[in-house]
């Protein structure tokens, strides 16, 4: 089993569901991927913790405002229509259910919606952010990740073995391999690769995927 | 009235050992970093002040600022979401050696808290953290069929903030994502401190555009073009200089 999808291609499918006029939160790294695929004539507004509504891309080098960046401190440029809040406004739009979709990364995610993507363990120290009040709000959490770790261990289980950022929360997984759903505490296949049969795709996963209708080919332009 | 301050080291003269400080700014934005500075500048002359608890979304960048603050062994305890920055050694040494504290607080939560100390709401409940370590301890009860944990107030003795324009009464603006905390923050301290790029009188600040009205604030000290951690760390800066 060698083809696998590349984080832009999966950014890029993660890209095809957001809708035109959603309100998006995109997490710290490679979910930020997500903005740069979005479909030709939709617009997302993406919201960053910090308190930025309408932000766009990167500034040119040399030219950044470090008063205007994003949660993961980087500077950012201001689209039209952009607006400014403190955090506890920023935090409520999360909270109170105001954004249309969060895009995280995860470690592991559990066949019931539970993830983990904040902690591997008690060593170190312990860093959270804004992600244990991401997950709770958005009207739809998706997480974007590698279908196993680095070592080939799976990273979509029964139940997470790592330290929980929330309870029940995501909804859709987009991985290298496939697009699955949580829906009633369990994994629904939607989406996979043509490429790998559905009982290797089984073999890489640490819970049962359920069917529900035909499952797609996940088709992802080279890019 | 005239809240204004003749300088920084007037503006923390008061701040003693064992205080509570929230201190705004999401990185080096919205930072008050001469506040800082003059705090340290205290401490050194005098000793004083120490064993502070610090507020504050992370804990230090580089040798600047919160990082300067903690490096000089004047806090004993970082209430903050996210310990780490692009150069977070100051914190980390001290924190693994068990010379410093730690309340870890998800970032949406510290803003909550912040904000019911400045409302006088002693605590509430949140769906964030719910089934997770940094819930336990804390009280659940369910409404509407969904569980919440109830998490309690933030308050302070001192508040040091950074903002735009500020006026003789204490009304501020802010610079872009430079307002993160800091509003929350001038609520919930018993006396807030707030540098400003620009004083001016009362009247000179359109009263549709102030965001933390005056009632908030006890003090402004004017700091005209102020320095940035991102751009002082890219310098490999410290304070105070070696």
């Amino acid at each position: 089993m060698s083809e696998k999808l590349s984080n832009a291609q999966i950014a890029w499918r993660a890209a095809q569901d957001i809708e035109d006029g959603a309100y998006v939160n995109l997490g710290i790294g490679f979910p930020e991927m997500v903005a740069k695929f979005q479909p030709p004539g939709r617009e997302a507004v993406f919201h960053t913790e910090n308190g930025v509504l309408g932000f766009g891309q990167a500034p040119a080098p040399g030219t950044e405002d470090w008063d205007l960046i994003n949660a993961g401190k980087k500077a950012i440029t201001l689209k039209p229509g952009a607006a400014f809040f403190h955090h506890a406004d920023s935090f409520a739009m999360v909270r109170g259910g105001h954004l249309d979709v969060a895009i995280l990364g995860a470690y592991q995610v559990a066949q019931n919606g539970d993830l983990a993507n904040w902690s591997t363990g008690p060593k170190g120290v312990p860093a959270v952010g804004g992600a244990m009040d991401l997950v709770h709000g958005a009207k739809r959490v998706a997480v974007i990740t590698d279908h196993v770790t680095k070592d080939g261990k799976p990273k979509l289980l029964e139940s997470c073995t790592l330290p929980l950022t929330g309870v029940g929360c995501v909804t859709r997984i987009y991985t290298s391999l496939a697009v699955i759903d949580v829906a009633d505490g369990h994994f629904v296949l939607r989406e996979k690769l043509p490429s790998i049969s559905l009982k290797d795709l089984q073999a890489l996963t640490g819970a049962t995927l359920h069917l529900d209708g035909p499952v797609a080919d996940l088709i992802v332009p080279e890019i | 009235m005239d809240k204004r301050v003749a300088n920084l080291a007037e503006a923390v003269a008061d701040i003693p050992d064992g205080a509570v400080l929230m201190i705004g700014g999401f990185g080096g934005s919205g930072a008050p970093i001469e506040l800082i500075h003059a705090l340290i500048d205290r401490f050194l002359a005098t000793g004083s002040p120490k064993d502070l608890t610090v507020i504050n979304n992370n804990a230090g960048n580089g040798h600047v600022g919160i990082a300067a603050l903690i490096e000089q062994g004047m806090v004993a305890r970082m209430i903050c979401s996210f310990p780490r920055s692009a150069d977070p050694r100051v914190f980390t040494e001290l924190y693994l050696a068990g010379k410093i504290e730690l309340e870890l607080v998800p970032q949406g939560t510290l803003a909550e808290r912040i904000r019911a100390g400045g409302a006088g709401i002693p605590a509430f409940y949140t769906p964030t953290s719910f089934g997770t370590d940094l819930a336990k301890g804390k009280p659940v009860a369910e409404f509407e069929g969904r569980p919440y944990v109830q998490e309690r107030w933030l308050k302070a003795d001192f508040a040091l903030i950074k903002a735009e324009l500020g006026d003789s009464y204490g009304n501020l603006t802010y610079r872009m994502a430079a307002r993160n905390f800091n509003p929350l923050m001038a609520m919930a301290a018993h006396r807030t401190i707030a540098q400003v790029s620009q004083a001016v009188p009362a009247g000179g600040i359109d009263p549709e555009a102030v965001i933390t009205p005056g009632i908030f604030v006890q003090g402004i000290v004017e700091v005209a073009n102020p320095q940035q951690e991102e751009i002082l760390n890219r310098a490999d800066a410290a304070y105070p200089e070696v």
